[in-house]
């Protein structure tokens, strides 16, 4: 069982990174962190290597500068190893851009299952882990709550407003895994001491046979026109009881479709 | 050999993270009321804590002090017992490695990894401590064992330890070293857990009065075997200078937890119009704290690193441990008074952090006792030609 698990690293959302005013998009050239939400669908990878009792996962990354500091933490938690594609030419590389790198580097892993976070932290598209799978031609299921392989199969239950459906995808597929589903496990000190000696293959466009003007800026489709300042919080509301605050917090929460 | 800076700097970290997520918001669920931090233990394991300063070949990480020093810091910002269940156990497993035989060290340091076999230490009775010369506590030979009788006291993890590092008189009227095995649980043979103390602080850990009734202990088992008779005081003392580097780390710990703690308070309550933080009564409250704090790690990490690098750290480790210890009393006193009436409540960390300082300057040699070892050591260190 090999399980590809796309992970993005990201400048760490405790130390808010920079928006770069020509560019419009985050300045990366600070140290880089797994982002968090990637972290899951590692967990989730190592559970069903463990359960199939052989196979390993192994991690796909796009970055510049072929940073590894995010990735050395997946690989601290049990990932067997990576593959890392860096390449000048893929600054401002749009969410089909970003799409194409991954699938590309995926083709080259004999993965049974390719697992992604529903979106990154810092880009917030959504949209990567369904091009992905379109791409590769791969069927795919969105927002797994849970993943289970049986023979060629993967039952996952996907969620959804009201629940979740039960869902199955023969494979190899794409599955996108929502945050908080699983509990990430910590490294422990001999993963982190291992991490340091798993392979890492750092790849370029050419080495992934893509022509550098279909990608980045060069190759974007999509176009970032404008960035703002996210408004700041509002005051809250006070409800004193004048004997109904119990139903005037009922239809707080309703309205913001809690209940 | 140091560890290498940056697998260190990654595993600091990895213990923050836990330490922040799931340590410091659980603490105050259970620490009142004295339970084992369970939860918390197994974590530790996971992490490969136990084993971490023992040596690789002996299947340990082989941390170097410094690094280990680090770790006790942030585990203590968290909840200072934590540190606790690491202590004695780090303290046995130096002591083996340091003192014991190739066929004692072969024996138990391989099963010191995991934490399934833990070690306490047991020099203090309840009429002596840093005043090894009052051991009550004897050890008969026997054939091919010794039999031990006497009360031991503050022995921290001796009920739940597999392994006890006691330190016990033997007919030469000199101190030697045993390592006892045995089940954990409130008694094993000739072992009774006696009495189970209640603290100020340092709670969820246990620190229990152990009985020694007729114990058998094999011939074996004497640190250091043959050589090592009588030997014990000097072996202890020599571990115990390492475990006030730890003292001193778990002090610095506290200190930040107090201080972080005060500092986000001071910005955030107001009286007169205005955060607290803007009255200068606060702020030169906060420069103090934060100047004592800055001295105590300096100092505890220069203690780390010439004991990393081979030096003499008896003078060091002292010194580190009597300022980082006092600091942090300071610390937390100022933060519980920069916290008002809110300081006094369980509603806030501060509280906890008051109570669990003074363990710091009491523990493992009191302040007076660091001062007199200090003065020895600065006469045999520079003594007049």
């Amino acid at each position: 069982m090999n399980v590809v698990v796309c992970v993005k690293q990201i400048p760490d959302p405790a130390d808010p990174g920079q928006m770069d005013p020509e560019t419009r998009t985050l300045k990366r050239d600070v140290k880089l962190i797994l982002d968090e939400s990637d972290s899951y669908g590692v967990e989730m990878g190592l559970q069903l290597v463990d359960a199939a009792g052989e196979g390993e996962v192994v991690l796909v990354s796009m970055v510049p500068n072929n940073e590894v500091s995010g990735l050395r933490t997946a690989l601290a938690m049990g990932a067997g190893s990576a593959v890392l594609v860096s390449d000048e030419a893929l600054a401002g590389s749009d969410a089909l851009s970003t799409a194409k790198v991954l699938a590309a580097a995926i083709r080259r892993c004999e993965a049974d299952l390719i697992i992604t976070a529903t979106e990154s932290s810092d880009g917030y598209t959504g949209t990567v882990p369904v091009q992905i799978a379109e791409l590769l031609d791969l069927p795919s299921a969105t927002f797994a709550k849970s993943i289970e392989i049986d023979g060629d199969v993967a039952k996952v239950q996907r969620q959804t407003e009201d629940g979740y459906d039960e869902i199955e995808c023969s494979l190899p597929c794409v599955v996108s895994v929502t945050a908080g589903v699983v509990e990430p496990r910590y490294p422990s000190f001999k993963g982190i001491m291992a991490a340091k000696n798993k392979p890492v293959d750092e790849l370029d466009l050419a080495a992934l046979g893509i022509d550098p003007a279909t990608v980045g800026w060069a190759g974007a489709r999509q176009e970032i026109v404008d960035i703002a300042e996210a408004p700041a919080g509002e005051a809250g509301e006070i409800i004193h009881d004048e004997g109904d605050a119990h139903e005037r917090i009922l239809a707080f929460l309703d309205d913001l479709k809690i209940l | 050999m140091a560890t290498e800076q940056a697998l260190a700097d990654e595993m600091v970290d990895a213990v923050r993270t836990w330490v922040d997520r799931d340590v410091i918001p659980n603490v105050a669920d259970f620490e009142l009321s004295d339970e084992f931090p369970q939860a918390m233990f197994d974590q530790m394991c996971d992490f490969g804590l136990f084993g971490s300063t023992i040596p690789e070949e002996y299947g340990g990480l082989g941390l170097d002090i410094t690094t280990y020093t680090r770790i006790i810091e942030e585990l203590s910002r968290g909840f200072m017992s934590l540190a606790g269940l690491l202590n004695t156990h780090k303290i046995g497993a130096a002591m083996i490695g340091r003192f014991g035989t190739d066929e004692q060290r072969q024996r138990f340091l391989p099963r010191m990894c995991d934490g399934s076999f833990r070690a306490a230490f047991s020099l203090s009775e309840p009429d002596a401590g840093s005043d090894t010369g009052a051991l009550r506590c004897r050890a008969e030979r026997d054939g091919d064992e010794w039999v031990v009788n006497g009360t031991k006291m503050w022995v921290t993890n001796g009920m739940r330890s597999s392994l006890v590092m006691l330190l016990a008189r033997t007919p030469d009227d000199r101190i030697t070293c045993f390592l006892v095995e045995k089940e954990p649980g409130e008694s094993f043979e000739g072992i009774t857990v006696s009495k189970k103390i209640d603290k100020l602080g340092y709670r969820g850990i246990e620190t229990v009065e152990m009985s020694y009734v007729d114990h058998r202990v094999p011939h074996a088992n004497v640190l250091g075997g043959d050589d090592g008779i009588g030997h014990g005081r000097q072996y202890a003392l020599s571990a115990l200078e390492l475990g006030r580097i730890n003292v001193a780390a778990r002090a610095v710990g506290v200190a930040q937890a107090a201080f972080d703690a005060a500092m986000a308070y001071s910005q955030q309550r107001e009286t007169f119009g205005r955060p607290i933080f803007e009255h200068q009564a606060i702020q030169f409250k906060l420069a103090d704290m934060a100047t004592k704090l800055q001295a105590a790690r300096l100092m505890t990490y220069d203690a780390a690193r010439r004991a990393d690098a081979g030096q003499r750290v008896d003078l060091e480790a002292g010194m580190a441990k009597l300022f980082a210890s006092e600091a942090a009393f300071e610390i937390a006193s100022d933060a519980l008074r920069i916290h008002g009436g809110n300081g006094y409540t369980t509603e806030f960390p501060v509280e906890r952090y008051f109570r669990d300082t003074p363990l710091m300057i009491i523990g493992e040699g009191t302040s007076e006792i660091q001062k007199l070892v200090i003065a020895r050591k600065l006469l045999e260190r520079f003594p007049v030609e």
